[in-house]
């Protein structure tokens, strides 16, 4: 350990690996300090990778150069592509990863990094010089400096662990928590939440009995999170997940020993996240309802433990037994790990710059739980864009900052800056309005180049891009100059297009705008070259078949990019800005939107305040322009 | 925003009293210079106050000053009322004095820009503000009534929750998609709730199209042969001698207008020059001009004269006049004819005269019956009345009937919520709740000075 590095990384989960990987990748001296290496790249939680929108998350990371999908693409014993009915622009990978194998798998991708080294300690406070970060102060008093400092401290801050009425001053597994590092944050001026989540029980998979359990399958045909790798599992050997249900039993449990949740005693004070409600409120919440889904995945290939999703409570230990045994199939299960709550504190993301910088003190990023979010992929998106924008601030350059129309991690970053957040923040397809454009098969069409740029993209890679883009142009050239008339019409295409007489040519372009037709079609019927890969026809034939809505979704983003471009100076005085009404003026000068744009996407700034905005923009920055 | 602004804000010319409006930071301060009686600065706010404005010790007019102080007031600035008596030269040299002393004069419909941008007004309420002013019957300012107490944007605002509703249930399914115990939004139940949106849509625009016409009245043009007595007709309905009737077929070339007000419809009377081949040049320009307008026109009146022994080129002209609301009305019903009508059973016929004004009742029946006007009368009103809002409100409605269609083709939801989500935005745009670029600027040109 040395007693100055470029770039510091306090925490080892899913965003502080990210942006070590990332800062160490572009060449600078890193540090990673955790509490326990055995730790990095812990997931604690669910044993999977992905899910909607998270999924498109990690293919996103992938195309700018992270890990997340390689780690995963390795370790993980099912995949699954979800929403395949609901459409092109919907669909999303999730992965079951072995909890055991991802977190190796990471380590040694980071241990490669010659100029990356990871450090066990905890860290009590920050030292600010001229509000620029330029150190951090450890346990025992020890002193790092630093240029850049990025923190990702997960649910570490400050945690409690409730079960029933206990509360244990401690933070996941039992680990050591940071007791003072929120305290400092907060005394420089940061605004602390205390946030809540939560964890289900842990299984032995022995003990459950599987036989009248509907069982869940991966999907059979080969599916990666990366662009570069080729699968690597055995499709026809993948694991199992199962579907099982709450009882009228369960219920009853929970409604008779409502106060001892520690939720529903006055223990909890943080604030839960509405999409992920333990089983008490799911029960509470939603009483009409007569039983609530669950799925039992396994942890890992290499232990016996199974994850009941669905079912994180806060019930003393002895409630949980009750619960668990009332579910079917877990009769006589056998509790490894009983669930618990965890608060922790986080800082108020609207402290926050668009490149995840904080405004109130230089060269400071935060990434991942800290900011208010939750979820394994969300983290590590926020990492990836704070290591990058710290070594991008190091290297003189400008931030890079996804706009909403670019990417899921744009939109996220995005929220987070611009609304805030009062709950764990989790990504939704839902929160994402250009999500026709922000797809899985295209994060490398719109990302890699910026990854290539930075310099995480490396030459193959991008030729690799270049590649693709170039025979997606070749495709549609080809069904736009191929013509069917009568002479040349095969008998099986002529069935589908239901018309006695070819009165006149199609191309077939035009044809694939038609629902019944598909370029495997022409393919198979020789029409076209068969030399294109299946990647490259899902996409092709998608901008064909939906080119209409892709358009009207240009068009809008297109008005969005003509206020993006509407800079707001560093310099306002919002309280120069005539007629604003008070709520808008006091979200503005706290948010300090960069962009017209983002001002508009402010809750409380109304239609009119951007108006009066946009009139004092003109009349005092107009004559210098 | 940051100067004071002011305007004579009632009508010039008539009244016996003007009221000059001020309105912004200093608009109490300039006044009180202005003026020989209390202290303004010191008043409390929403008082009225007698004395004089002067003007180097010279009184100019004995006024009443109604003081309201921000925020409660129309713009939501400090605001001064003067109550002028002096006649209209007195009040123009009150409002210079004001000009004299720092006040801009305000722009067309700056003081109602002003209440929309410090957020006292939607936007829907700042249109019918307009609406309201320029309105010239009862009925027209009833409904910019209605629209000022937000009804209308209620109703919009009810549809847009609805579609709200429908969204969240889809981007459930989206986001959530393993969970079975999450009703599955398929087309049976999507369809039926997207065709109740373009239900109430379309009552909306329907609504709408009498709306227009209860604001902008209902433009009828007179066509029919040269010498029928299309001019008597627009005399004896305006019962006045507006065009010049004689019995030399060709006497009216260019287009004549009145209007006459029809149980509280505005009706647009335009007579036109008779539809004939003529090699005179004005004339020419006139019956061209007669195919024009006609072509604009809400309702067209055919005058057929009851003596004419030839109906063959009016049946020809008729036909032509297809996809327009229609009236073939036969005068001279007085006169003796050997001519049956039943050509024209499909049509709506009118017998009458220009001998009275009874003569023309049947007429004006008819038309009450086609335009629903006595209808119109009874009915609550909350309709969109600009073309503005309209095609908005069309616009939204073909974004929900794209939803049905491509539901109905088998387009996945991924899609289609993107058709649901510009009718919700569209329907955003009419109550202002979506910012838009340009539209402001736009809206607030067609102001009249002073409100």
């Amino acid at each position: 350990m040395k007693n100055k590095y470029d770039i510091i990384v306090v925490g080892g989960g899913h965003a502080g690996c990210e942006a070590s990987y990332v800062a160490s990748k572009l060449n600078f001296n890193v540090a990673l300090i955790t509490s326990n290496i055995n730790n990095i790249a812990d997931m604690p939680c669910n044993p999977s990778i992905g899910g909607t929108a998270k999924g498109i998350v990690v293919r996103e990371i992938d195309a700018l150069g992270g890990l997340m999908g390689k780690i995963a693409d390795r370790s993980h014993f099912q995949i699954k592509m979800l929403n395949n009915s609901k459409g092109p622009a919907v669909r999303s990978l999730r992965a079951q990863a072995d909890k055991k194998i991802y977190p190796q798998e990471m380590l040694k991708e980071l241990k490669k990094l010659k100029n990356l080294t990871i450090i066990e300690a905890m860290v009590e406070d920050i030292i600010v010089n001229d509000n620029t970060i330029t150190g951090i102060i450890l346990e025992n008093n020890k002193v790092i400096n630093c240029k850049s400092l990025i923190l990702t401290t997960g649910t570490y801050l400050k945690s409690h662990v409730l079960v029933g009425s206990e509360i244990k001053k401690e933070g996941p597994h039992g680990e050591r928590r940071s007791l003072n590092l929120s305290d400092n944050l907060k005394k420089r001026g940061f605004e602390i939440l205390r946030l809540k989540t939560g964890t289900p029980q842990r299984i032995e998979k022995n003990s459950i009995d599987y036989s009248n359990l509907k069982p869940e399958y991966g999907d059979l045909t080969p599916l990666t999170f990366s662009f570069d790798n080729p699968p690597l599992y055995d499709i026809n050997n993948q694991e199992l997940c199962y579907v099982t249900y709450t009882s009228p039993e369960t219920h009853k449990i929970i409604n008779d020993n409502l106060e001892k949740s520690a939720m529903y005693s006055g223990n909890v004070k943080g604030v839960g996240a509405r999409y992920c409600p333990s089983i008490e409120d799911k029960i509470v919440r939603f009483a009409d309802k007569e039983r609530h889904q669950l799925f039992l995945e396994p942890e890992s290939k290499f232990t016996n433990e199974i994850y009941i999703q669905g079912f994180s409570t806060s019930m003393p230990y002895d409630v949980q037994e009750k619960l668990v045994h009332s579910l079917p199939g877990l009769e006589k299960a056998k509790i490894l790990k009983y669930a618990y709550a965890i608060e922790y504190d986080a800082i108020n993301p609207l402290h926050l710059k668009p490149s995840l910088e904080t405004k109130i003190i230089n060269n400071l990023y935060t990434a991942g739980q800290i900011n208010g979010t939750s979820g394994y992929e969300e983290a590590a998106g926020q990492g990836l864009i704070a290591g990058i924008n710290a070594s991008l601030k190091l290297q003189n350059k400008e931030p890079l900052i996804l706009k909403r129309n670019e990417s899921y991690i744009g939109v996220l970053i995005d929220d987070l800056v611009t609304k805030g957040t009062i709950e764990p923040y989790r990504l939704l397809t839902s929160r994402a309005e250009y999500r026709l454009i922000l797809r899985h098969d295209n994060a490398d069409l719109r990302l890699r180049k910026y990854g290539y740029e930075i310099g995480l993209i490396n030459k193959i890679q991008y030729n690799k891009l270049i590649k693709k883009e170039n025979s997606i142009n070749d495709l549609i050239n080809e069904l736009k100059i191929k013509r069917l008339s009568k002479k040349n019409i095969p008998l099986n295409v002529l069935d589908k297009i239901k018309e006695k007489q070819l009165t006149s040519g199609y191309s077939l372009y035009e044809l694939i705008k038609r629902p019944e037709f598909k370029i495997i079609d022409f393919i198979n019927n020789k029409l076209i070259n068969s030399k294109y890969s299946n990647d490259i026809i899902e996409t092709t034939e998608f901008l064909i078949k939906y080119e209409g809505y892709i358009n009207k979704t240009y068009k809008d983003i297109k008005r969005l990019l003509k206020l993006e471009e509407k800079q707001i100076p560093k310099d306002i005085d919002y309280d120069k800005v005539k007629n604003i009404a008070t709520e808008g003026r006091q979200k503005l000068k706290q948010i300090k939107p960069l962009t017209i744009a983002q001002a508009t996407r402010i809750s409380g700034v109304n239609p009119a305040d951007i108006s009066m905005l946009i009139i004092y923009l003109k009349k005092e920055y107009s004559n210098n322009e | 925003m940051d100067t004071t602004i002011c305007a004579i804000s009632t009508a010039v010319g008539t009244g016996a009293i003007s009221i000059i409006r001020v309105s912004g930071k200093e608009a109490i301060s300039i006044v009180n210079s202005v003026f020989s009686g209390v202290d303004l600065t010191k008043v409390n706010t929403h008082t009225i106050h007698y004395g004089f404005i002067v003007e180097e010790d010279n009184k100019i007019d004995e006024v009443l000053i109604t003081l309201m102080k921000s925020p409660k007031t129309y713009t939501t600035e400090d605001t001064v009322e003067i109550n002028c008596h002096g006649g209209i030269s007195t009040t123009n040299k009150v409002l210079e004095i004001l000009l004299n002393k720092g006040c801009k004069l305000a722009e067309p419909g700056e003081f109602t820009k002003r209440a929309f941008l410090n957020g006292r007004i939607d936007l829907l309420k700042a249109e019918a503000i307009s609406d309201l002013i320029n309105s010239e019957t009862e009925k027209a300012r009833k409904l910019a009534i209605n629209q000022i107490e937000g009804k209308l944007s209620k109703k919009i605002e009810y549809i847009r929750k609805n579609l709200i509703q429908i969204q969240a249930s889809i981007e459930v399914n989206i986001d959530y998609p393993e969970y079975d115990d999450i009703e599955v939004i398929t087309n049976q139940n999507l369809i039926p709730n997207l065709n109740k949106i373009l239900f109430d849509l379309n009552e909306l625009i329907f609504e709408s199209e009498n709306g227009r016409i209860i604001k902008n009245g209902i433009d009828v043009v007179i066509l029919g042969k040269p010498n029928v007595g299309k001019s008597s007709i627009l005399n004896t309905l305006l019962e006045e001698e507006k065009a010049i009737v004689t019995n030399i077929p060709g006497t009216t070339r260019d287009i004549i207008e009145g209007k006459i007000n029809l149980n509280g419809i505005l009706l647009n009377v335009i007579d036109t020059a008779g539809l004939r081949q003529t090699s005179d040049f004005v004339e020419k320009i006139g019956v061209q001009k007669s195919i024009n307008v006609s072509e604009k026109a809400d309702l067209i009146i055919y005058v057929i004269d009851n003596t004419t022994a030839n109906l063959a080129g009016d049946i020809k002209k008729i036909t032509n006049l297809n996809n327009k609301k229609l009236i073939i009305f036969i005068n001279k019903d007085d006169m003796s004819s050997k001519n049956k009508y039943d050509k024209f059973n499909k049509y709506n016929v009118v017998m009458g005269n220009t001998i009275s004004t009874n003569g023309l009742d049947k007429l004006k029946n008819k038309i009450v019956e086609m335009f629903n006007i006595k209808y119109l009368d009874t009915k609550d009103f909350s309709y969109l009345s600009s073309a503005r809002q309209i095609s908005l409100a069309k616009k939204a409605k073909n974004a929900i009937e794209n939803a049905i269609n491509n539901l109905n083709e088998g387009i996945s939801i991924d899609m289609v919520t993107i058709d649901i989500k510009e009718c919700y935005e569209t329907l955003g745009e009419i109550i202002g709740a979506v910012y838009q670029d340009d539209l402001i600027d736009e809206l607030f040109s067609r102001f009249c000075l002073g409100k």
